[in-house]
Parts: C-alpha cells; sequence; structure tokens
C-alpha cells in the first residue's frame, strides 16, 4: 500500500466510531437493538484497519512518517511576522501506529463487553454514542502532529469522560465524580495551554516538528533556556491532570462511579493514556531539569498510590488506585529517559489493566445479580470483605484476573514482567548517572507493594469462603459477550506478542519500532544522551531483574501469608499501626484537604465576591442614585417653595396692588380729568427741575 | 437590487415592519407576529446577501452611502461597513427573528407595541453598526436605549421599572460625555488649517491622532466611559444582572447578543483609531480591567442562585475576554474578539433563550426549582449542553475559537508588557466550567423531585426552530471559523496596524524631542 492510502486509512480509522456516534446520538433509539450493533461495529472494523496499517507501517515504512496537512485558519499578513497560517494535520508514526491499535483493541473489546454489561440501561443507546465519541477523541490526540489539534482532542476526551462518569446521573456521586473529573483536568490544562502559548508566541507554529526544528536550531522561547525548562513542565501539567499524577490524581478514583467498561475504557487505553502520549510526543522539548521533575512527580505519585490502594476495600478502588501507580511508574519512566520502556508499559498495561476492570465489573455484575435475587438492598456489590470464593462460581473471571494480576505484579512469562523490568532498569541507570537515587528505591518498593495489593484482591475476592453460602448459591459466570474479551486480554498478557524473548524486550518489535527520539534541547541542559544512558541500562538489566522478581514474590508471599494461611494477622497489624492506616484508608487526606482548602476557599472568596458586588458596587450605583433622589427632593421643595414662592409672590404683590389702584378707577369724566391735571402738572415740575 | 442601497434597505426593512405592525389591528395576534418575523426574517436575508457579496479582500469600508443632511455643520446620513461591521450586522439580523420567534407565545399583552418595539430595537443596533457619522452614530445610539427601555419596562418580571430606569440612566450618563467629545471633536476639525466642523469618521480617522496628549485623554476617556457602561466593563456592570434578570426573554437575548457588543465594537471603531496615543496611555488599565472582569464574574455568578442572573454574570467575564483581545493590539487577538463577540452573541443568547423556553414552562428561573430535567426533558437537556459547552469554550465548537485566538495573541502582544494578563484570563476559563457544569448539574442532574416538573413537555416543533439555526452556527464556527474570520481579517488587521503605526510615528517624535531637548540643553 502507499502512504497516502495509509494516511486516509488513519483518517478513516479516526472517523469510524465519530459517524457511529453522530449517528446514534440522532437515530439510536429507532434503530433495532438501539444500535449498539453499529458502533461496535464501526470500533471493531476501526481495530482492523488500524491493524492492517500498523503492520504495513512496520513492514514498508518503518522509519518514514506519513503525514496529511490543511489550513484551519490563514493570516495573510501578521505585522510583524508576515504570512502566519495556522496548519493542523495528522501524521502517523510507529508511536501513533500502535497507539491506534491499542486504543481501537482495548475500545473495541469494551464495546462488546458493555453489549452484555450495560443490558437494560436506560440509555443504553446515547451510552454507545460517547463510547465512540471517546474514542475518536483519543484517535484525534493520537493522530495530531500539532499541539493544537491535540489540544482539541484532549479537550474532547475530557467532556467525553465527564459524559460517560456521569451516565447514571441520577445518583449525585456520578455526577459530582464527572465534574470532578472535567474541572481537576481543566486544572492541569490551563499549564497546558501556557505551555502551547509560549511555544506559539515563539515559534509562530503549533506543528511539533517545526517546533523542534526550531529550538534545534538555537532559538528559545524568549531567548532563555529557564524558558524551555517552563515550556516543558507547563505541557507536562496537562498529562498530570489526565493521567492523574499528584497532586491533580484526585479524580481518577472518583471516576469509579461510571459504569464500570468505561472505567475500564478510560484507565487503559484512553484518557489516561493520553497524558502519557502527550510526554512522549514532546519527549524531544524537554530539558533534563524538566526531566528530573517528571522522574520525580511519576515516582510520588507511583508510591502514593500504592500505599493507598493497600488499604482500600472497594474492588474498583483497588485498581483505580493500582492505575494511578502505574501511571506514575509510565511518567516515571520518561522521566527517567527509559522511553521505550515507558510506551512499552503503556501497551502493555493497557491490556491487563483493561482486564482487571473488566473481570471486576463480571465480578460486580455476579455480585450485584445475586443481590437482587436475594432482595439485599444493602449489601454493597463492590466492597471484596463481601466477597471470597468466587473461584469455583466464575472459573472465567478467576482465570483470566488471575492471569493480569500476575501480568502487573511482573512475573516472568507476562508482558508485564517485560515492560516493568525495563523501567526498573532505567531507574536504576537514572540513578546511577545523576545521583537521584531515591527514584529507582521508590520503583522496587512499588513493584513490592504492587505484586502484595492485587492479589490481596485476588485472594479476598476469590479464593477462601464466601462471606454468605446462601448468596454464593446465586453466583453465576457471566454470559460469553463477557467472557470473551476477558480472555482475549489474558491471551495478549503474554510476553510472546511483545518479544519472542521472554526474560527481554529489547529486541522486540516494539522496542525496535519506537526508539527514544533524540532531545533537540541545547546540549547544556540536555538529560544524558541516549548512547551514555544505554550503556548504563545495559548493565543495570540484570540486577533490575533480580530485584524485582524478588520484590514480586516477596509480595505475592505476603499477600498469601495474610489473607489466605492467615498467617499474619492483618487486622492486627492495622490496629497497632492505626495511624498509619487511617492515613492510607483516607487516601493520605488529599480529598479532605483539597475541599477544604481549594474547594471551600473558592466558595468563601466566591460568597465574599457576591457581596461585594451586591453590597458596595450595587451599593455605589444605588447609593449614587437615592443622593441624586435626595437632592431632586431637595431641590423640588427649594422650587416650589421658595423659587414658586417668590413667583407667587410677585402674583400676589400685583394682586394687591391692583386691588387698591382700582378704587381709582372710578368711570367718573371730572375724576380723570383731575388726575390728567395733576399728572400733567407733576411731570412739568419735574421736567422743570431737570 | 442595486448594491448602492443595500445598507439602507436592510435598515428601513424592520423599519417599515414596525410601522405596519402599528397599523394592525390589535387583536389580529398571528398577523402581527407573522409580520414582525416576515421583516426581520427579510432583513436577515438580505443581510446574508451582503456577506456573501461582502469582498474580504477589501478592508476599505464597503456599501458606502452617503447624502448630507446637515452641510453646515458636515453632518451627513453616512453609512457603510467594514469585516467587522459585516459580522455584527449578521448577528444582529440573525438573532432579531430568533428572538421573535422565542416569545411567540410568552408575550400576552400588548403583543402589537412589542413586536414594533423589537423591531425598532433592530433599527437602532443596525444603525449604530453601520454609521460612518459620528452624529448619525450618536443619534443611532440613543435611539436603541427606547424601545430597550419600554421592552423591560413593560413585558418585564416584578421589578421590571426599577431595572429599566437602572438600564437608562447609566447608559444616559455615559453617553452624554461622548456626546461632548463628538462635539469637541467636529471643533477640532474646524481649528485646523483649512478645516471646518465635521462628524464623518473616515476623516476624523485623519485628524484626531493628532489631538495633543492630554485632551486626546479626555476625549478618550469619554468615549470610553460610554462604551465600558455597555460592555460592561468592570465595575460599571451592575445594570446588566438586573436588565437580565427582569427583561422578557426576547429582551435578554438582543440585550446579551446584539447590545453588549455595541460597547466593543465602539471601543475598536472609534477609541482605539481616533485616539492611539491615550489607547497606548490606558491600554494596560483597561486590559486590566478586562482580566479582573474575567474572573470577578465568573466568581460572582458562581453563586447566583437566579440561573438568568447567572448568565448575566458570566456575561461580564466572556466580554472580559473580548475587552482584553482589543486593547493586546495584535491581529490574532483582535481577530479573537471580533468572533468572540459573535460567539458570545450567539451562544449567551442562546443560553436566554433555553431560559425562557423553561420559563414559559415554570415560570420561574431559580436553579433550585429544578432538578433531574433530563429525564423528563430529554432534548431540552442536550440543546443546553451542546450550548454549555460552547460557552465554556469546548474546542470544535464556536466559543473556543475566540478564547483560543484572544489568549494567544495576548500571551503574545509586545504593548501589554507581560504574560500575566493572559495567563491569569486563561483561569477563568476553569471558573467558567465549574460555574456551568454546577449548574448544569443542578438543573438537570439527580432525581427528578419538584412534583413540579414531572409533566414537563419537551421541546415544541417551534423551539426545535428556535434553536436549530443556533447550533448550526456554534457547529459551523467552532469546526471551520474560517468562513468568518476571513471577512474580517482585513479590518482587524487595518485598524491594528493603524494604531501601531501611530505608536510607532510617536516614539520616534518622542525620542526626537528628548534628543532636541538633550541637544538644546548641551548647546546652552
Amino acid at each position: 500500500m502507499s502512504q497516502e492510502l495509509l494516511i486516509n486509512l488513519s483518517i478513516v480509522i479516526l472517523l469510524l466510531p465519530l459517524f457511529g456516534f453522530a449517528l446514534l446520538i440522532f437515530f439510536g433509539k429507532k434503530l433495532p437493538r438501539q444500535g449498539d450493533w453499529l458502533e461496535t461495529m464501526m470500533i471493531s472494523s476501526a481495530l482492523v484497519l488500524a491493524l492492517i496499517v500498523l503492520f504495513q507501517k512496520l513492514t514498508l515504512y518503518h522509519d518514514a512518517t506519513l503525514m496529511l496537512n490543511f489550513t484551519w485558519v490563514d493570516f495573510h499578513n501578521v505585522p510583524g511576522i508576515g504570512p502566519l497560517k495556522i496548519v493542523l494535520g495528522i501524521s502517523v508514526d510507529n508511536l501513533a501506529a500502535i497507539m491506534m491499535v491499542v486504543v481501537t483493541l482495548i475500545s473495541a473489546i469494551v464495546h462488546w463487553f458493555s453489549i452484555g454489561y450495560m443490558h437494560g440501561d436506560v440509555r443504553y443507546s446515547r451510552y454507545f454514542a460517547f463510547l465512540g465519541f471517546f474514542s475518536f477523541s483519543m484517535l484525534l490526540i493520537v493522530l495530531a502532529n500539532n499541539l493544537l489539534l491535540l489540544y482539541v482532542g484532549w479537550e474532547l476526551v475530557g467532556i467525553s469522560s465527564y459524559l460517560l462518569i456521569g451516565h447514571w446521573y441520577e445518583k449525585k456521586s456520578a455526577s459530582d465524580a464527572a465534574i470532578k473529573a472535567f474541572i481537576v483536568n481543566r486544572i492541569g490544562d490551563i499549564g497546558f495551554f501556557i505551555g502551547i502559548m509560549i511555544l506559539f508566541a515563539t515559534f509562530h507554529t503549533f506543528g511539533l516538528e517545526e517546533i523542534f526544528d526550531g529550538i534545534q536550531g538555537g532559538r528559545l522561547p524568549f531567548g532563555s533556556e529557564a524558558w524551555l525548562t517552563a515550556a516543558g513542565v507547563l505541557i507536562f501539567c496537562g498529562a498530570v491532570g489526565k493521567s492523574a499524577q499528584f497532586p491533580l490524581h484526585v479524580w481518577l478514583p472518583d471516576a469509579m462511579e461510571g459504569p464500570t467498561p468505561v472505567s475500564a475504557l478510560i484507565h487503559a487505553a484512553t484518557m489516561v493514556a493520553a497524558g502519557i502520549y502527550l510526554v512522549a510526543r514532546t519527549f524531544p522539548i524537554m530539558t533534563a531539569d524538566a526531566l528530573t521533575i517528571i522522574a520525580y512527580i511519576g515516582a510520588i505519585t507511583a508510591f502514593i498510590a500504592a500505599t493507598i490502594a493497600i488499604a482500600q476495600n472497594d474492588i474498583k478502588r483497588v485498581l483505580a488506585y493500582s492505575t494511578v501507580s502505574q501511571l506514575g511508574y509510565m511518567i516515571m519512566a520518561f522521566g527517567v529517559g527509559a522511553y521505550t520502556a515507558g510506551f512499552f508499559h503503556l501497551v502493555t498495561h493497557a491490556m491487563f489493566k483493561a482486564g482487571l476492570f473488566l473481570g471486576s465489573g463480571s465480578v460486580i455484575y455476579a455480585m450485584h445479580n445475586a443481590l437482587h435475587h436475594q432482595q439485599d438492598h444493602h449489601t454493597d456489590a463492590q466492597d471484596i470483605r463481601n466477597m471470597g470464593g468466587l473461584r469455583t462460581k466464575m472459573p472465567v473471571t478467576f482465570w483470566t484476573f488471575t492471569i493480569y494480576a500476575l501480568a502487573i505484579s511482573g512475573v516472568p512469562l507476562t508482558s508485564g514482567f517485560l515492560s516493568k523490568d525495563e523501567i526498573l532498569a532505567g531507574t536504576l541507570a537514572f540513578g546511577g548517572l545523576t545521583g537521584h537515587t531515591v527514584i529507582p528505591i521508590i520503583g522496587f518498593l512499588v513493584a513490592g507493594l504492587t505484586a502484595f495489593y492485587m492479589f490481596r484482591l485476588v485472594i479476598l475476592t476469590f479464593m477462601g469462603d464466601h462471606k454468605d453460602a446462601q448468596r454464593l448459591e446465586h453466583i453465576h459466570e457471566s454470559p460469553k459477550i463477557m467472557t470473551v474479551p476477558l480472555i482475549v486480554l489474558a491471551v495478549l498478557c503474554f510476553f510472546i506478542f511483545y518479544s519472542f524473548n521472554p526474560f527481554g524486550a529489547t529486541s522486540g518489535w516494539i522496542a525496535r519500532a519506537v526508539e527514544r527520539p533524540d532531545s533537540v534541547v541545547p546540549a547544556s541542559v540536555a538529560a544524558a544522551p541516549t548512547e551514555t544512558f544505554e550503556e548504563v541500562l545495559h548493565d543495570s538489566h540484570g540486577t533490575a531483574m533480580v530485584l524485582s522478581l524478588l520484590l514480586a514474590g516477596v509480595g505475592i508471599f505476603i499477600a498469601f501469608a495474610t489473607y489466605y494461611w492467615k498467617r499474619i494477622n492483618a487486622d492486627r497489624i492495622a490496629g497497632s499501626l492505626s495511624p498509619i492506616h487511617n492515613f492510607l484508608i483516607n487516601k493520605w487526606y488529599f480529598d479532605d484537604v483539597y475541599n477544604g482548602i481549594v474547594v471551600g476557599g473558592t466558595l468563601a472568596w466566591t460568597r465574599l465576591m457576591r457581596w461585594f458586588d451586591d453590597t458596595i458596587i450595587d451599593g455605589i450605583v444605588n447609593g449614587s442614585g437615592s443622593i441624586t433622589k435626595v437632592t431632586s427632593s431637595v431641590s423640588g421643595k427649594f422650587d416650589s417653595i421658595v423659587i414658586d414662592g417668590l413667583v407667587n409672590l410677585t402674583a400676589y404683590l400685583s394682586g394687591f396692588g391692583g386691588l387698591i389702584l382700582r378704587k381709582s378707577q372710578t368711570g367718573k369724566v371730572q375724576t380723570y380729568i383731575v388726575f390728567v391735571v395733576m399728572s400733567v402738572m407733576v411731570f412739568y415740575f419735574v421736567f422743570r427741575l431737570v | 437590487m442595486s448594491e448602492g442601497y443595500i445598507l439602507s434597505l436592510i435598515l428601513a426593512l424592520p423599519f417599515l415592519g414596525a410601522l405596519l405592525v402599528s397599523l394592525l389591528n390589535k387583536e389580529s395576534r398571528n398577523a402581527i407576529r407573522i409580520l414582525g418575523l416576515a421583516f426581520s426574517g427579510g432583513a436577515f436575508v438580505l443581510s446574508v446577501w451582503l456577506f456573501i457579496m461582502f469582498d474580504g479582500g477589501n478592508p476599505d469600508m464597503q456599501f458606502v452611502e452617503k447624502y448630507a443632511w446637515i452641510p453646515e455643520l458636515d453632518v451627513s446620513y453616512f453609512v457603510g461597513i467594514d469585516g467587522i461591521s459585516l459580522l455584527l450586522v449578521v448577528l444582529t439580523t440573525f438573532l432579531t427573528p430568533i428572538a421573535l420567534l422565542a416569545s411567540w407565545e410568552s408575550i400576552e399583552s400588548k403583543l402589537k407595541g412589542y413586536v414594533a418595539l423589537m423591531l425598532l430595537l433592530e433599527v437602532g443596533t443596525l444603525g449604530v453598526f453601520m454609521a460612518l457619522d459620528l452624529f448619525l452614530f450618536y443619534v443611532f445610539w440613543e435611539f436603541m436605549l427606547i424601545p430597550m427601555y419600554f421592552i423591560i419596562g413593560i413585558w418585564g418580571a416584578a421589578e421590571r421599572i426599577y431595572a429599566a430606569i437602572k438600564f437608562f440612566l447609566f447608559t444616559m450618563a455615559g453617553s452624554l460625555l461622548m456626546l461632548v467629545a463628538i462635539i469637541w471633536l467636529g471643533y477640532y476639525a474646524s481649528t485646523q488649517p483649512d478645516g471646518f466642523f465635521t462628524t464623518n469618521l473616515l476623516k476624523l480617522y485623519e485628524i484626531a491622532p493628532g489631538i495633543p496628549m492630554g485632551i486626546q485623554s479626555w476625549m478618550f476617556l469619554a468615549f470610553t466611559l460610554s462604551f465600558a457602561i455597555k460592555v460592561p466593563i468592570f465595575p460599571l456592570h451592575t445594570w446588566l444582572p438586573d436588565a437580565h434578570v427582569q427583561a422578557p426573554t426576547a429582551g435578554s437575548v438582543i440585550l446579551a447578543g446584539v447590545l453588549l457588543k455595541m460597547g466593543t465594537y465602539g471601543l475598536v471603531r472609534f477609541c482605539l483609531p481616533l485616539f492611539p496615543y491615550a489607547t497606548f496611555t490606558f491600554m494596560p488599565y483597561i486590559a486590566a480591567l478586562g482580566v479582573i472582569g474575567i474572573v470577578y464574574g465568573a466568581l460572582v455568578s458562581m453563586v447566583q442562585p437566579d440561573f438568568k442572573k447567572l448568565v448575566a454574570y458570566s456575561s461580564v467575564s466572556h466580554l472580559g475576554f473580548v475587552v482584553l483581545g482589543i486593547f493586546a493590539l495584535n491581529e490574532e487577538a483582535m481577530q479573537g474578539s471580533v468572533i468572540q463577540m459573535i460567539n458570545h452573541g450567539i451562544s449567551t443568547g442562546a443560553l436566554f433563550l433555553l431560559i425562557g423556553m423553561i420559563y414559559d414552562r415554570r415560570h420561574t428561573h431559580l436553579i433550585k426549582d429544578f432538578g433531574g430535567l433530563a429525564r423528563v426533558m430529554p432534548v431540552y437537556a442536550a440543546f443546553f449542553m451542546i450550548v454549555m459547552l460552547s460557552s465554556i469554550g469546548l474546542p470544535g465548537l464556536n466559543g473556543f475559537v475566540g478564547e483560543f485566538l484572544i489568549l494567544v495573541g495576548s500571551f503574545k502582544s509586545k504593548y501589554l508588557g507581560s504574560h500575566w494578563f493572559a495567563i491569569l484570563a486563561a483561569t477563568g476559563v476553569v471558573l467558567t466550567a465549574v460555574y456551568l457544569l454546577w449548574s448544569y448539574q443542578r438543573v438537570f442532574f439527580g432525581k427528578l423531585e419538584n412534583v413540579a416538573n414531572q409533566k414537563l413537555k419537551d421541546l415544541s416543533v417551534r423551539e426545535w426552530a428556535v434553536l436549530v439555526p443556533v447550533v448550526v452556527f456554534i457547529v459551523w464556527i467552532g469546526v471551520y471559523p474560517h468562513t468568518f474570520l476571513q471577512k474580517s481579517e482585513l479590518a482587524s488587521k487595518q485598524i491594528v496596524e493603524q494604531i501601531q503605526d501611530a505608536w510607532k510615528g510617536f516614539r520616534v517624535a518622542s525620542a526626537e524631542s528628548i534628543v532636541s531637548t538633550a541637544s538644546e540643553s548641551a548647546s546652552r
């Protein structure tokens, strides 16, 4: 296939889910089965096409970047700049081609699964429409070759998540979570946006390649390296929001209020992956300082979330914090310079995390039906303390879930082992090169914690005895439309799809296809160049593998000792460490602090502003109105009493004078003659005297 | 059809409609409505033709008509449009029939007077956007007040009289100073060599920048005050929430959609090109007021219990962006401001239309009276969602384009002198999302608990007809703004260049004067 054909196919892939969305939103209710098949077919065809594009891309144009541009806005001649075109375009490199497959694959699986899971939902057709829109928005991010289009997709992902998390909007908690997700993301987006503005103000383009060329050519934002670091960190702020990094991670656990397949989609292939993808895309402009900040943010996130996950009892919340923690891992990987490893982990994590969420969906579905059957409306269908022993009743769910858990814990032969090992090796190399040894320490610690809390989850949910023997009778394996997707994802958790060597992915196709791009920043502020990094990395692989295996084994062993063999009493430990335990149960009090300070502060400030507006500003307006009124009433009084009084006095005096004078009007000729003669005499004398 | 008379024709149509409506029998209510719709619709059709015929490649005034009116004072009936006024003319003729259609059933008493006044209001606002003679402009500017005053005062809610008087007095206070400044401008022209008294805007464009700095500042302030009240710029905004809450739906739509734009249009058309030096002096302060308005308006609207008042304060916030864009003085920001004027007209107009629809059903716009409406009125909820998202500035919808261009432009503005204007303004984007999403949640989400809401009917065919065109423009501008931006491009550029050139000249002059004083003192 020619390059043109491939790029056009990519556009078709992008538009298919959008097309399905448009059809469903207008005609969904009138279609048979409310059109679920339509959107599912759209995304499934997109998956097939994406596979074709990826295959062709890797075999025929391995090192090429396919591109297509069009003009969005055209300023013919901007003063001081000259002609300025805002060109938008899409491009397909290996990164994008792989990501396209990941997105469409997970999305298609979620679609299929949802047909079973969402059966009979009040807004069934709307649900599928928004799934399609979500996939479209995510694909837009994947394909964009410029920051503007990327930002557009970015915001559309935000709004789709808002719509899907709030799908059951009758529940206040659901619509609250939807708003929280959107707002927290927007806070990160301000940073992203300012970062874009810094770059645009310097290079007058949104095109990533052009920006890279510009920086390489020695141009820096406002002429300083500090601004370049700032631009990188600000753009990274967007990823902090979308990929739920500390301190903006708080939206993600709440997003569990959405339907479970949506959680799978958000947490595996879309939305949270968008942040990682953004870092991958903008990696070349990151200075060493920016990368160090990124590494620390990732490490902190990974650690905080892993500790919280240990103390949670809601099956989805454990998975949510595990997602946050794993995302921290990926971000950390990019920060330390293990570019390929970070992206590789994004791909493998997409498979097993989608599986974990869909598996938990299968469990919740079964629990829900059983509880419904028992007329029990009080027991929480998502609390793992109400579960246990589901293994025999739901074998497919159990086995697939266990495979995912092994993969996320980094057990050999799984995909997770490959990607996690590479990240840990990367952190070791970074620690060795820069002296930031705390990063690898956190990395390994989190690996152990992950294995522990995942197997705590598996044991409490599927093993041991069920809390209510009667209820267990009513638990059934989910229908095929739900279990087949689980099996597909479980199969994809094996190493063979990523590398033929089960102990190292460095020669695998992903590692070959996605190489760390060269930094474009000036050498003085750049991180260690790829060759130096690779050298150190090579030596760390063995250490990383042994250590990570050991820690995963210890984590799994402690989980079994505590929750299966019950040799360790978890409650007693929790009791004796109750301050720490409470701290973890309350999620490090992030939500409380934010609610108190940020939300409370904003509201208080808002009320103050409203008072100010009503009382002071409008008070001045109304006050000047009142003053005018008082003045006018005083002048009214003045007018009616003094001025009009004078007028009336004049009139009165004239009238009075008239009254007196008319006495002289006798009507007799003699009197008049006397007056005339007297007047003449008076005048005569007056004039004589003068 | 001759091109020569099209502007006058567009002005005359609604005026003629108002005359004909007032001749009708007040009982023939349908005839009154249809006539009103037909004449305002006719004006829209004509302005679409105008839009197509308008040459975006020509920065000068087009479709110019000029007839002497008071020759002794060189006052004339002088109309013409550039790309900026073109867009605002189309916006006005677009919103008026929609507003009339929206108030089809909600106006019960004195329908005849209402329709006639709405048409007269359209004449006034169109005249403001077309006038190229300051005196003519002033006449239209004041003329527009009268129908609006009556629309609020007669068909408004309980406290309509207070609101109407507040609106009227606020605007009058500003415009009187403007009148003084206009007369002074005309007089200044007569003091020039070979000069004579004139109110011809194009002539004044050449003369006015030469006004000495001190006087120029005063005149700039007189004009700006008048426009700032209209926009409204913080802290002159308090007439707006009252006027909006009290006005009937169509009144709010036109008020938010068109009337506020007269203020921002005035800044672009008069303040900047007539008084470039004063503009440079006051620019940071006014831009700062714009940014304060963005944040302040958003904060205050967050806690409003009344939906209409909430949207009113959101106007303060959104127009803060326009003000910031105008005073960033570069092409992107200016274009952003122009398109943002249109966007705000469409989106906020649409929000008032939507609130009016629910008001027709429930006779309340308090947020707490609702909840769970998405269940009974899904189509209404969907339209509301789209319009709300456009107001939030979601990419793909119109609001994004304006905000984006304004923020990018003001961020890189050489003249504002600081990136903080754009950065602080960007926080407004989050606050907007907070108050709109929060109020949407309280109105549409949750359980339907209020009994009064349980049997609400979803949108009627007429209401569909009102909303569909609005949504079409929301998406059109959002996806392909080029259609509209290309019309105003050269006009924006010309204004920006005009003032930048003046600024350069000013700097050269002041540098020379510094040099000359230096050399003088040296020679002493």
